[in-house]
This record gives structure tokens, C-alpha cells and sequence, in this order.
């Protein structure tokens, strides 16, 4: 019966994930020209990582907007997209990362390959897992900001040297489809590619390592889990602290202790799992829960 | 003790959300939307790994 709930809701995510791929990739003429979507809806942001140079890309991506305009010779921070993530990681927090993002989904289904070998994590998780805030820093925030070139612009170094999204969503499609793309591609591309490969066949056998350790719009959205609409509380008296809901964490937290851990990416296993019912989604606009009910962090 | 820090969770997020309609609104004032576009419609060659 459990099996059967967590099956009906691991479909109903994955249908999420695939609708709202669709929707905001839906520029159909793209894929089959080979040019990308030049109308007013890149104006907006869409909340998960999709590049905004996939040929069927509607919206733009926060992170590759960051940089755009952090590295532009006009502004040095920008409202416009940090009022963005504010928004989406007050509402929201990781629920896009596991429920939006085109990339996640990539990850999620590759992991339902059958394989030898599978794990939750990589050796050295613990320490990993901070990885993700230093490439948000370094990589999306303070390269674009000091390295310019001669015309003061700087470059979107996360984009340009690390995003698998944007090279399985843009690149690989847009380098088939134009043979002049094809004539100037080098060891950059050779880099991505590579680099992409790696990760996917990563997803194989560890559970989302790009989001556990490399997402930069992860580590943002991470920091709004605690204080988001969107979030999780346990029944303390109802919880015995089994593990069971660690056990089922893909993201391997004690789901008893940190409800609301910055690694929750709200897929809701842990809450079909629970044998004692005691974890749930927090309601936003009843009274105040019991004592009994936390969701501290 | 509970309620207490519900509260506080429920107040700080008000405040983000203030804060981020805020930046969003001064972002488009300041036309960075506009930014964000002429990104968006030219080709990223960085973001392909040509550039």
C-alpha cells in the first residue's frame, strides 16, 4: 500500500517536472531551426536552471541573468534578479529543485537506471556539499564582478566553464543544428561536454550530485528552506526516531532533526515513509501548531 | 517557546517577500529587466562552449 502511494507520487512529480519542462521550453521552432526564441517572455526569469540559449527556451535563467548583469558597465548588483530568488526562495525554498528544474529531472531519471552500484552520496559529502556556495561565490558573483575585458565586460565564468544544463539543453542541440557553430568549436567545448558526460553518468549511481554539490541556484534557494511558505514539520511525539525517513532521503538528512534542512529538496518521501505519520508540510494559514509539532532546522 | 519561534519564522519571511517585490520592482526601474533580455535574445556562445 506505501508502495503503491510512493509510486502514484513519484509519477505525479515526475509529471510536474516534465510539464513544467515543456512550458518553459516550449519554443518548438527552435529545436527545429536551430535558433533560439528572441520574443519579450526572456524578459522573465524561470525559477530552475535552464539556459536561456536552449533552442526552446521561453524564459531566461536566474543564474546566467545574474552574471549578465553583474558582469554588465552598468550595474554592479542587480535587483532585479536577487529580488527574484528572494521570491521564489521565500515561497518556494529547494521545492523548485525538485519539483521545476529541467536539470533535476534529467538527474532523477537517470538514477532510475539500474546499476551495480548505487549510493546516496559521494565520499565526502560532509564536506561537499559546501562546494556548491563556493562556486555561487566565486564562480556566479565575484568573477563576473572584478575579471573584465578591454570593453569592461565580464564574462558568465559558472556558464562558460561548469553548467551541464547548458550544454545538454544548448549547446550539443544548437552545435547539430548549425554548421557554422560546428566550424568554431575547441577545446571549451570538448571541456563542457566532457564534463556533462561525467555528471551524467554521476547520476547513475549517486542520487543528484550536481544539485547535492555544484548547483549555485541550489545554494540559494538552500538558504530560504528554514523561513519558506513552503516547508516541512515533525510531530515530536509522534516521532520515535526510527531513521526510516533518513533511510528514504535521497538527500540523506535526519528528517527528525532538520525538517527544513538546506539539502531538502521537498520531493516528499520522507513524509509517505514516516510509519508514525509524524512528518507533514506545514499549514500555512492555520493556528499555530502544537508544542508538540516542530520544524525547527 | 514553539508558537514563539513560528512566529518569528512566519515574520522574517514577510520581510523577504517585502524585500524581494521591492527589488524587483527597483530592478525594473532601473532597467536591468532590459539587460536580462539582450542577454537572453543573442546567443550565449560562453554558455555553449564556443566563447
Amino acid at each position: 500500500m506505501i508502495q503503491k502511494m510512493q509510486q502514484a507520487a513519484d509519477r505525479l512529480r515526475l509529471g510536474v517536472q516534465i510539464a513544467f519542462t515543456a512550458l518553459t521550453n516550449g519554443y518548438l521552432w527552435g529545436f527545429l531551426t536551430g535558433k533560439i526564441y528572441r520574443g519579450p517572455l526572456k524578459t522573465v526569469c524561470v525559477p530552475g536552471l535552464n539556459c536561456y540559449s536552449c533552442p526552446g527556451a521561453l524564459g531566461s535563467c536566474p543564474i546566467g541573468s545574474l552574471q549578465a548583469v553583474l558582469g554588465s558597465r552598468d550595474y554592479k548588483f542587480s535587483f532585479y534578479i536577487v529580488g527574484f530568488l528572494m521570491l521564489m526562495g521565500s515561497v518556494f525554498g529547494r521545492l523548485v529543485c525538485g519539483w521545476l528544474c529541467p536539470f533535476g529531472m534529467v538527474q532523477d531519471l537517470l538514477y532510475k537506471i539500474p546499476a551495480r552500484k548505487k549510493r546516496k552520496n559521494l565520499p565526502g559529502h560532509g564536506a561537499l556539499i559546501r562546494a556548491k556556495y563556493v562556486i555561487l561565490m566565486v564562480l556566479v558573483i565575484l568573477l563576473p564582478l572584478t575579471v573584465r575585458d578591454l570593453s569592461g565586460q565580464g564574462s558568465p565564468w559558472f556558464c562558460k566553464y561548469l553548467c551541464p544544463s547548458g550544454t545538454l539543453s544548448a549547446g550539443i542541440p544548437l552545435v547539430l543544428k548549425n554548421p557554422s557553430l560546428q566550424k568554431a568549436v575547441g577545446i571549451l567545448f570538448s571541456w563542457k561536454v566532457a564534463l556533462l558526460v561525467a555528471i551524467l553518468i554521476f547520476s547513475v549511481m549517486v542520487y543528484r550530485p550536481f544539485c547535492k554539490y555544484l548547483c549555485p541556484l541550489g545554494a540559494v534557494y538552500s538558504l530560504f528552506n528554514s523561513v519558506a511558505v513552503y516547508r516541512y514539520e515533525v510531530d515530536q511525539e509522534k516521532c520515535t526516531k526510527c531513521g526510516i525517513c533518513k533511510r528514504t532521503c535521497k538527500m540523506d538528512i535526519k528528517v527528525w532533526e532538520q525538517p527544513n534542512s538546506p539539502e531538502c529538496i521537498r520531493c516528499g518521501e520522507c513524509i509517505r515513509a514516516c510509519p508514525e505519520h509524524a512528518v507533514r508540510k506545514s499549514r500555512l494559514h492555520s493556528a499555530p501548531s502544537a508544542d508538540s509539532w516542530t520544524s525547527k532546522n | 517557546m514553539n508558537e514563539g519561534k513560528e512566529r518569528k519564522t512566519c515574520f522574517i519571511r514577510r520581510i523577504l517577500i517585502f524585500i524581494a517585490i521591492l527589488f524587483l520592482g527597483i530592478g525594473i526601474w532601473r532597467g536591468e529587466a532590459g539587460v536580462v533580455w539582450i542577454k537572453a535574445v543573442n546567443l550565449c556562445l560562453e554558455c555553449i562552449g564556443i566563447g
